[in-house]
């Protein structure tokens, strides 16, 4: 049996009226990414800050190494680390500043932590901005100072609250590499993200939530074969031939073929139940046949089904978020 | 400053090996005693006021505004000459200056507190209360400064206490004393408040009426009897007297007493109220 990471069982949370967290189970094997995804609102943050001890459940357990968050939490405490979805480092204080403040609170002795902080700010790339206030930082490195400060004690468990919104591409592809590295050393990452993408990279396993509710759970795999492996989004030259496209794209691709409200485009989901290369070489074909039969296409592209389609296909209904991933 | 901030994030490739060397999983050190955790909290404070000096306005200029508003107005009128009333004025002067400054705890625990960098704070397995100590560390810094400012212009006017070096140094010693547990009550309502307008709000509420009302200004057996059970019960009342009769040479053990005992009611009460919201928030 492997240890887990983070157990919990029903877990409530209510701000008022709302349930934002409605009786989670969640199972976080240790040792691995895990990646908790769901729109605006759908809870993840307060999920999150209950499994810091930030905030107190109203109901049900949450355990970190078999510790429970609220009866244990100075030992939970000693073996997390949360990077925030907004900044949880003092934008007043320079970068060195900062992770010496964070070494010193956690036992460092005065010159040790000056060590820890110019090593720390070495493997990020970070020593050219070591003594400017990071509240002049750009945004990719305000997120590297961020997960500097939060792997500064080398946690067991590492929280990172949508660690790549908002970050340039180049900037989130560092997130990302940080992520594998810091889980190859073995460190527990749990990632909330609105991206299924980023999850599917990442993470070995994934939940998703909306309403406070886990909808589905499991395999970057079994979701997507839950799901259909992707979607193909076509432009043609002329409106005239988007019947015809129809016709060629529902035969090859097996699957019904959607007319967007844009009179050159066409969008269909591919159902190669999870498997990425079927699913490309089908639409390979698919795209061959389109211009064997004279159909000029202006754009083709195949992509991973964004947080919509995941929650069109689990629940019938799109996400209730509110800046619609197109 | 932005051309470096685009280098350096576009030629930053994370390394494995730094990387890895940095997720050593050595030794922990052992964590930080209460003392050390607050202390370090201070040093944050500090930093805080280099970074941004201009926080220093408030416990420079309004204390030589009030000293030379109140000597030069009331002077004449109150006690013949703006000396004879110096004498009697800038002990009480000071205090006020300092008990109203206490108000900029509250506003800066309720603007730091919406932050992110406080969850970090609270995830850390420390002694709880150390970051509200550290303000109050970090704010005892100002107090100092303050009192010296104040008793600088006050010097300078003609102010010569007959306690000397000692008697002033301990006067001194016992404002900033209270200060700290008296700045408890904003770091509550610093907590408890939605917004740093409603902590000011509160704060002058309270403040106006226990400075005001109070022997700062002049002799309570002037005033009307009603008024005078106010005043005599006023623990800023107490405090005043405390710290006039250290200045003095003659110290009061009533009052001081009295002063030591409201602070340690101040920090229990209030210092509690404060950590039961912290911890809930
Ligand atoms: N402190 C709070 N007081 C009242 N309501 C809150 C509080 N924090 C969160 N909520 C509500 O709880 C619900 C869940 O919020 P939460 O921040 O956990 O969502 P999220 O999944 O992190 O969303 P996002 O992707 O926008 O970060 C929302 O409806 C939110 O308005
Ligand atoms: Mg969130």
């Amino acid at each position: 049996m492997t240890e887990l990471a983070v157990e919990t069982s029903g877990l409530v949370k209510v701000f008022g009226e709302n349930r934002a967290v409605d009786g989670l189970d969640l199972r976080v094997p240790a040792g691995t990414v895990y990646g908790v995804l769901g729109p605006n609102g759908a809870g993840k943050t307060t999920a999150v800050r209950m499994l810091a001890t930030l905030l107190r459940p109203d109901g049900g357990e949450a355990r970190v190494f078999g510790r429970d968050v609220v009866k244990d939490a100075d030992e939970v405490r000693r073996r997390v680390s949360l990077t925030g979805q907004y900044a949880s480092v003092d934008e007043d204080l320079t970068g060195m500043e900062n992770l010496i403040l964070l070494a010193r609170l956690q036992g460092y002795k005065k010159p040790a932590a000056r060590d820890r902080g110019a090593q720390l700010l070495e493997a990020f790339g970070l020593t050219d901005a070591a003594d400017r206030q990071v509240k002049n930082y750009s945004g990719g490195m305000r997120r590297r100072i961020d997960i500097a400060a939060s792997i500064l004690n080398t946690p067991d468990l590492l929280f990172l609250d949508e660690p790549t919104t908002g970050l340039d591409p180049r900037s989130r592809n560092q997130v990302w590499d940080i992520v594998r590295i810091v889980v190859a050393q073995g460190t527990t990452v749990l990632l909330t993200t609105q991206y299924l993408d980023e999850a599917d990279r990442l993470a070995s396993r994934i939940a998703v939530i909306d309403h406070g509710r886990l909808i589905a759970e499991g395999t970057p795999g079994q979701l997507k074969a839950s799901i259909g492996a992707g979607s193909v989004h076509v432009r043609l030259r002329d409106a005239a031939q988007r019947e015809q496209a129809q016709r060629v794209l529902s035969r090859e691709l097996n699957a019904p073929v959607h007319l967007e409200a844009d009179p050159v485009a066409l969008t269909a989901r591919i159902a190669e139940a999870g498997d990425d290369q079927a699913a490309a070489e089908r639409a390979a074909r698919a795209l061959a046949e389109l211009a064997a039969d004279g159909i000029t296409v202006d754009d083709f592209a195949l992509g991973q089904p964004s947080l919509d389609e995941v929650f069109l296909a689990l629940t019938d209904r799109p996400a209730t978020i509110e800046e619609n991933a197109a | 400053m932005s051309t470096t901030a685009t280098e350096t994030t576009t030629s930053y490739v994370p390394a494995p090996e730094t990387l890895a060397a940095v997720l050593t999983r050595g030794e922990r050190p052992p964590r930080p005693s209460a003392w050390s955790a607050s202390v370090t909290f201070g040093w944050r404070a500090m930093l805080k006021i280099k970074h941004v000096p201009e926080q220093l306005f408030d416990v420079t200029a309004f204390p030589i505004m009030m000293t030379l508003l109140f000597t030069y107005l009331f002077g004449g009128a109150l006690a013949g000459s703006t000396t004879n009333y110096l004498q009697y004025v800038l002990p009480g002067l000071m205090a006020q200056s300092i008990i109203m400054i206490t108000m900029y705890t509250g506003v800066a625990v309720n603007t730091d507190i919406e932050k992110g960098v406080f969850d970090r704070f609270r995830t850390l397995p420390i002694w709880r209360p150390a970051p509200m100590v550290g303000y109050l560390l970090g704010d005892m810094l100002r107090y100092t400064i303050a009192s010296l400012v104040m008793l600088t212009v006050g010097l300078i006017l003609g102010f010569r206490p007959s306690g000397g070096v000692v008697g002033v140094v301990l006067g001194i010693a016992v404002l900033i004393g209270y200060s700290f547990a008296f700045s408890w009550i904003w770091t509550m309502f610093g907590l408890l408040l939605r917004s740093e307008k409603s902590v000011m709000g509160v704060s002058m509420m309270v403040l106006f009426p226990l400075t005001f009302l109070s022997n700062i200004f002049v002799n309570p057996k002037t005033m009307p009897t009603w008024l005078q059970y106010f005043v005599n019960a006023n623990p800023v009342s107490h405090l005043v007297s405390a710290i006039r009769s250290l200045m003095a040479g003659k110290p009061d053990t009533g009052a001081l007493t009295l002063v030591l005992v409201a602070a340690l009611v101040l920090i229990a009460v209030f210092g509690t109220l404060t950590m039961r919201l912290y911890n809930r928030k």
